[in-house]
C-alpha cells in the first residue's frame, strides 16, 4: 500500500540534531601564518606522522593529534602543548605522510605563534629561539659562546657546573669564541627582517 | 668544477676540522670552491620559530647574494646539512608559491636585493662528491687505504629528507657515503640506524630527550663494534661528541665512540697529515683508532684563548683535569 503525502508529513516529524559546526578559523590562522602550500587542510588522520616521530613518546599530543585538535579551534590546548618543541625537525613525517603535510613547518608556525600569545608551559625552547635569533640579528651570525652562557645560566644553572668541562673543552679545542663574527651588511639585514615582520603582522 | 659556496657559522667555529679537511681535499678532487660575499647566518631551527617568514626573509638574503655570483656555476653548495636544508627549502617553497615569493622578495627589496626563485641549484656536499666528482675520482686519489678501519656512517635527518629535488634515489635507505667510505679501503657496517634523529638543539631545551637519542645511536655503533662513527653535518657532530661524556654519565655507560666528518677520513686516505684535517679537535679521542691504521695525530697543544674581561661572570670554569682521562679508549 502506498503512502499518501499526508503521512510523511515532515514538519510533523521529530528534528534531527544539528550537525557540530567545525570551528575552522584556528586552522585557517596556523595555515595562513606558514610560509609555503603546507596543505595542512589535505590531512587524513593516518597517524603515519606520530608513527615516524622520534619525539612522539615525549610529546604531550603526537602530531596526528595536534592536527585533529588545531581543526577543532582548540588554539589554547595547541598553543600549551609541549609538542611543537620537542619536534627536532628531522622530517621523517614529512616524506611519508601520504598528503604531504609540511608537517615540520607547521610545527615552526605553532612555536611562533605560542611565543607570541605568550602560551607555553616550559620557556626553555622559546628563549633558546629568541636568544639564538636575537644574537643572528644583532650579528648576522650565531654566537654560540653567547648562546650557551646565556642560555645555561637562564635555564640550567645547576648544570652549568657540569657544563663547564664542555665549554672549557670547546674553548681549548678552539670550536668557540669569545668574540662574535659580525657580517658587513648589517645594516641591510636588519631592514629586510623588520620588512619581513611587517609582512608577516599585515597577513595575520 | 666550480660551486658557490656556502660555509655557515658551524663550519666557521665549532666544526672547524670539516672545513679544513674539505679544503684539504677539495684540489685532488678538482673542486674550486667560492664563498658566498658576506653571507649570513642561515637561522638553523631557531629563527624559523619565531617568526617563519623572517626565518625565510634571512635565507633569501643568502640566496639573493648568491644569485649576483652566479658566474659559470648556479649550484649553492653546503656542507652543514642544516644550512643545506635551509637553502634549499626557502628556495623551494618560493618556486612552488608565488605568493610567498613575492612576499619574500618584498622584504629583500628593503636591503636592495632580489632571489629568482628557482635561480641556483641548492646541494649537498656529499651529493656533489657521489655525482659530480663521482667514486672513481675519488678512489683514483687513494694512497693511504684505511685498511682495518671499522666505520658507521651515519647521515642523519636533512641531506635525505625531505630531499626535494630527489638527489637520492634511496632516502630511506641511501648508500652514498657508505661507497664514499668503501672505496677509501675502510670496514663499512651496515648501519641499521644510518638516518636516525640526533636531537638537533634537544640538548638544549630537554636533556632527557637529547641523551636518549644520542645514547640510541652510540649504542648502535657500539654493538656493532665501529671504531668511528662517520658524519658530514656539524650538528650532529657536535651532539655526538660533545655530548657522549655527559651521556655516558647520564646512563651509566661508558662508550667512547669518535665521531669524525666523512672529509676527514677522505683526506686521510688521500695521505694528508691529521693535523691539517682537523684531528684532535674532537672531545672523544680519536686518536686510539687512528693508531691502528697507523696514523698518528700530534697531541695538539691547547689553543690560547683570550682571556675575557669578565670571565667569571660569563662562564663559571671550575679547575678540571677529567679532560684526557675522560676521553681515551
Ligand atoms: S601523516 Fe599526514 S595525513 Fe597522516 S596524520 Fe600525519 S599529517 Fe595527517
Ligand atoms: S619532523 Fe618533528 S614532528 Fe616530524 S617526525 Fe621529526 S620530530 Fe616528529
Amino acid at each position: 500500500m502506498a503512502l499518501s503525502s499526508a503521512d510523511t508529513d515532515l514538519e510533523s516529524l521529530p528534528r534531527l540534531p544539528e550537525p557540530p559546526v567545525a570551528d575552522l578559523s584556528f586552522l585557517d590562522k596556523v595555515v595562513a601564518a606558514t610560509p609555503g602550500v603546507p596543505r595542512l587542510e589535505m590531512c587524513i588522520q593516518c597517524g603515519t606522522c606520530g608513527g615516524s616521530c622520534p619525539s612522539a613518546a615525549d610529546m604531550e599530543h603526537t602530531p596526528r593529534q595536534i592536527f585533529a585538535m588545531i581543526r577543532a579551534g582548540m588554539s589554547d590546548e595547541v598553543l600549551r602543548s609541549n609538542t611543537p618543541w620537542f619536534c627536532v625537525a628531522c622530517y621523517y613525517c614529512m616524506v611519508r605522510c601520504p598528503q604531504e603535510v609540511h608537517i615540520p613547518d607547521v610545527m615552526y608556525t605553532l612555536k611562533s605563534l605560542a611565543i607570541r600569545a605568550g602560551l607555553y608551559e616550559n620557556a626553555a625552547g622559546p628563549h633558546l629561539s629568541q636568544t639564538f635569533s636575537g644574537y643572528v640579528e644583532k650579528y648576522g651570525r650565531s654566537f654560540e659562546f653567547g648562546l650557551a652562557t646565556r642560555h645555561y645560566l637562564r635555564h640550567h644553572p645547576i648544570s652549568m657546573r657540569g657544563m663547564a668541562p664542555l665549554g672549557l673543552g670547546m674553548l681549548t679545542k678552539d670550536r668557540l669564541t669569545f668574540t662574535p663574527v659580525r657580517i658587513k651588511g648589517l645594516k641591510g639585514l636588519k631592514a629586510i627582517l623588520a620588512r619581513a615582520r611587517e609582512l608577516e603582522e599585515a597577513a595575520r | 668544477m666550480k660551486y658557490i659556496f656556502y660555509p655557515g657559522c658551524s663550519m666557521e667555529r665549532n666544526a672547524r676540522a670539516y672545513l679544513d679537511s674539505l679544503m684539504a681535499i677539495r684540489e685532488p678532487l678538482g673542486i674550486e670552491l667560492e664563498e658566498i660575499d658576506d653571507w649570513n647566518c642561515c637561522g638553523a631551527t631557531e629563527f624559523m620559530s619565531v617568526s617563519p617568514l623572517a626565518g625565510h626573509a634571512l635565507i633569501g638574503r643568502n640566496l639573493a647574494l648568491a644569485e649576483q655570483q652566479t658566474n659559470g656555476t648556479h649550484t649553492v653548495m653546503a656542507g652543514c646539512s642544516a644550512c643545506y636544508l635551509n637553502l634549499a627549502k626557502t628556495d623551494h617553497y618560493m618556486l612552488e608559491s608565488p605568493q610567498l615569493s613575492e612576499t619574500i622578495n618584498t622584504a629583500l627589496a628593503a636591503g636592495g636585493l632580489h632571489y629568482t626563485p628557482g635561480a641556483l641549484k641548492v646541494r649537498h656536499l656529499l651529493d656533489v662528491l657521489m655525482h659530480d666528482v663521482g667514486l672513481e675520482a675519488i678512489q683514483r686519489n687513494v694512497v693511504r687505504p684505511l685498511q682495518g678501519l671499522r666505520v658507521a656512517p651515519y647521515y642523519g635527518c636533512m641531506i635525505l629528507r625531505p630531499d626535494f629535488d630527489h638527489r637520492f634515489n634511496y632516502p630511506e635507505y641511501p648508500a652514498q657515503l657508505d661507497q664514499i667510505l668503501g672505496v677509501l679501503g675502510a670496514e663499512v657496517i651496515d648501519f641499521p640506524m644510518k638516518l636516525d634523529c640526533c636531537g638537533g638543539h634537544m640538548t638544549q631545551i630537554s636533556k632527557p630527550v637529547a641523551l636518549e637519542l644520542i645514547r640510541r645511536l652510540i649504542h648502535a655503533a657500539a654493538e656493532y663494534k665501529a671504531d668511528m662513527l662517520v658524519t658530514l653535518c656539524p650538528m650532529c657532530q657536535l651532539n655526538l661528541d660533545a655530548y657522549q661524556a655527559e651521556m655516558n654519565h647520564y646512563f651509566h655507560t661508558d662508550y667512547h665512540i669518535a665521531i669524525t666528518y666523512f672529509t676527514q677520513l677522505i683526506g686521510l686516505a688521500f695521505g694528508k697529515e691529521a693535523k691539517e684535517l682537523g684531528f684532535g679537535k674532537e672531545f672523544v679521542d680519536a686518536r686510539p683508532a687512528l693508531s691502528r691504521i697507523g696514523v698518528q695525530v700530534p697531541v695538539t697543544e691547547p689553543v690560547a684563548t683570550p682571556k675575557p674581561k669578565r670571565s667569571k661572570q660569563a662562564l663559571p670554569m671550575p679547575s678540571l683535569t677529567r679532560d684526557k682521562g675522560e676521553t681515551r679508549r
